[in-house]
């Protein structure tokens, strides 16, 4: 069952849902070009790409305010870059380069921008839950109008911090919507198989808090159901949204997916969010060339980052020890 | 001056903090009613709910709204009224809290105290008697604070809730009736500045927390029979007062650390290898190190004791190292 779907309004906000086009298109092409450098060895370590769930990033974050905040997950691109982080500065840090959002120093799984209210990717799964809840305490206590978006997959149900920041947001009664992004995968391991009961909804009003499922890889179904969670959110009624979509990749860049039948992949590319986002926008009257345009500007865009990535410096040798501890610095005594 | 005991001086640290900074909030089990040892009494009266806030017992979300609350700046003092318990949040200390400030390269802080009370109390066995500052002494990104009287439990608690990092606060549950004069001033203690507790010139004895009142009385044991000791107490592990112990030792030429926990991989053995590795030629006797054997502490009083560093176990290795 995929949820809530949109129906095509005769209404459509269509520049509204260009530009959320636009956003998925640059997302995609974005972690293309990290997935081609990650083959040529220039982006290290592991990469998490999101391909296929970026209607969830694009649809929620674009109900956000740019002092809103979000936390994310190990697959963190996406929400990152539609929080309105800077491209090239998160591609330069999975280059591990100068200038990269965190100078180089945390690359993909610890992708961040404080600057756009994008407290972090998480190398840890579940771990952001407790976090967000706690930035969201932070906005109650000084009083202001924010509202907090967690993003975690459904592996991160069966971890304890599901249960306990969920019940923490309830108790205080925060500002904060949680978007579980189930793309069927808990690493290599079919979710469903490791997972009691009926799921992360059901587990979410089990704890109180109030659960809508919509179909994750249509765009205007995310964006109409975040719209309205995150207005309740925001008034310190906390909500949940159950987001369902699929990973069309494997868990990394290196994976690839044999745990799966071909044939079910092949069958949800056919149900890819930015395909089907382009056929609505098609229907809603936007000519062909002007949607190839903006798929064909993403993509040079992104192979331009990635260009400029590789020939940007390392980052300078001693921030291996700044940002430890103000006391005890590190670089007194190294050794 | 005023005449304080070590919990009284904590409570009087956090209240005059929280005066001090609007941003200031504790939240924690039990807090609303002042504690499980009474060391927030009164202050949910006086600073009302939301800044003493009480908390499900959901340590691993404890720590972990803290990190988000601390950056979103706030600054949480962090309950966790046993450091058994914070085990349940090793992941939000050690992989959140010490990290987040360098992994993201410096976009944030996350100025938390979490305080977790350490040590052998009242036969309250293996779970709940544990002292593991060495743990945190070991992770980059954490202070570690083990103070021994009232006046730095004041004076250490109000520089950690000052802190822009992450501070381990480990208070001795045995130390909390302990009296003794704390100044009334805005008395902040600066970390890895050893306190020296007595001066000799034979011996050098390095501690922390309750066992810095164990050495103490040795110490004095000691005098009778003309053996001097420079006692210091390090007030912090990390960072720890390196240049003290160091000068100590070259003046003496012999080093004891002693503490409660566990000997093995203890702090006592970063004490010992650094003098070792820097005091070579001063040293006129191997460096000693007295801990707690390598059991989980007992219920049975009898038991319990088996495992407890003593001041007689103290002027015992001190007299085998000067050979009186």
């Amino acid at each position: 069952m995929p949820g809530r779907s949109s129906s095509i309004a005769s209404n459509l906000n269509v520049d509204r849902h260009l530009a959320q086009f636009r956003e998925m298109c640059r997302i995609r092409e974005f972690e293309k070009a990290a997935i081609a450098a990650a083959e040529e060895k220039l982006v290290l370590g592991a990469i998490h790409p999101s391909i296929g769930q970026e209607a969830v990033a694009v649809g929620v974050c674009s109900n956000l305010r740019r002092d809103d905040i979000i936390l994310s997950t190990h697959r963190g691109h996406g929400h990152t870059m539609a929080k309105g982080a800077d491209a090239l500065a998160m591609m330069r840090e999975l280059f591990g380069r100068a200038g990269g959002t965190s100078q180089g120093k945390g690359g993909s799984m610890h992708i961040a921008d404080f600057e756009v209210g994008m407290l972090g990717a998480n190398g840890v799964v579940a771990a952001n839950i407790n976090i967000a809840a706690g930035a969201a305490h932070a906005i109650k206590l000084k009083r202001e109008d924010r509202v907090v978006v967690c993003f975690f997959g459904d592996g991160a149900i069966n971890r304890g911090p599901f249960l306990e920041g969920l019940n923490w947001a309830g108790v205080f009664k925060l500002p904060i919507l949680f978007v579980c992004e189930d793309n069927g995968f808990a690493s290599t391991t079919r979710t469903q198989s490791m997972t009691s009961g009926d799921g992360p909804a059901a587990r979410a009003e089990a704890i109180g808090i109030k659960a809508e499922t919509v179909d994750g890889n249509d765009l205007l179904a995310v964006d109409e159901a975040a719209r309205e969670l995150i207005e309740v959110a925001r008034r310190g009624t906390p909500r949940f949204l159950l987001a369902r979509t699929y990973r069309l990749t494997g868990h990394t860049s290196a994976d690839t997916a044999p745990y799966r039948p071909q044939a079910e992949v092949e069958e949800r590319w056919r149900n890819d969010p930015i395909a089907n986002t382009r056929k609505v926008l098609a229907g809603a009257g936007v000519a062909d060339a002007d949607l190839a345009a903006v798929a064909a500007a993403a993509e040079r865009e992104m192979k331009q980052a990635s260009e400029t990535a590789r020939n940007t410096d390392w980052p300078a040798r001693e921030l291996a020890f700044t940002d430890v501890q103000d006391i005890g610095d590190p670089r007194e005594r190294a050794y | 001056m005023r005449r304080l005991s070590y919990l009284e001086a904590s409570r009087v640290a956090v209240a005059e903090e929280m005066e001090r900074d609007p941003l200031v909030w504790a939240v924690g089990e039990d807090l609303g009613r002042g504690g499980v040892f009474g060391q927030y009494k009164g202050l949910a009266e006086q600073f009302g709910p939301d800044r003493i806030s009480d908390a499900p017992i959901s340590e691993s979300c404890i720590v972990g709204a803290a990190v988000g609350a601390a950056m979103m700046g706030t600054r949480p003092i962090v309950e966790m009224r046993f450091s058994d318990f914070a085990l349940c949040a090793v992941d939000e200390l050690v992989n959140q809290a010490a990290k987040a400030r360098y992994m993201f390269g410096g976009q944030t802080r996350v100025p938390i105290v979490v305080r977790e009370p350490i040590g052998m109390w009242r036969s309250s066995a293996a779970q709940h008697s544990q002292s593991l500052e060495a743990w945190y002494a070991h992770i980059p990104g954490l202070v570690v604070a083990v103070p021994s009287t009232p006046a730095d439990n004041r004076a250490l608690l109000k520089a950690a809730i000052r802190c822009d990092d992450p501070v381990v606060f480990m208070e001795h549950k045995g130390l909390w009736p302990l009296e003794g004069e704390v100044p009334e001033g805005d008395d902040v203690a600066p970390f890895g500045k050893a306190r020296l507790v007595r001066e000799g010139g034979d011996l050098t004895i390095v501690s922390w927390s309750a066992a810095v009142h164990t050495a103490e009385q040795a110490a004095g044991e000691l005098a009778g029979l003309g053996i001097e000791t420079d006692l210091l107490d390090l007030r912090t592990l990390w960072p720890w007062d390196r240049d003290a112990v160091l000068a100590s030792v070259e003046k003496t030429g012999r080093l004891l650390v002693v503490h409660e926990a566990v000997a093995v991989a203890g702090f006592g053995a970063e004490i010992a290898a650094t003098v070792a590795e820097s005091c070579h030629a001063a040293l006129k006797a191997p460096v000693r190190r007295l801990g707690a054997p390598r059991v989980p502490i007992s219920y049975a009083p009898p038991l319990e004791n088996e495992v407890r560093v003593t001041a007689e176990a103290v002027v015992a290795a001190a007299r085998d190292m000067t050979g009186q």
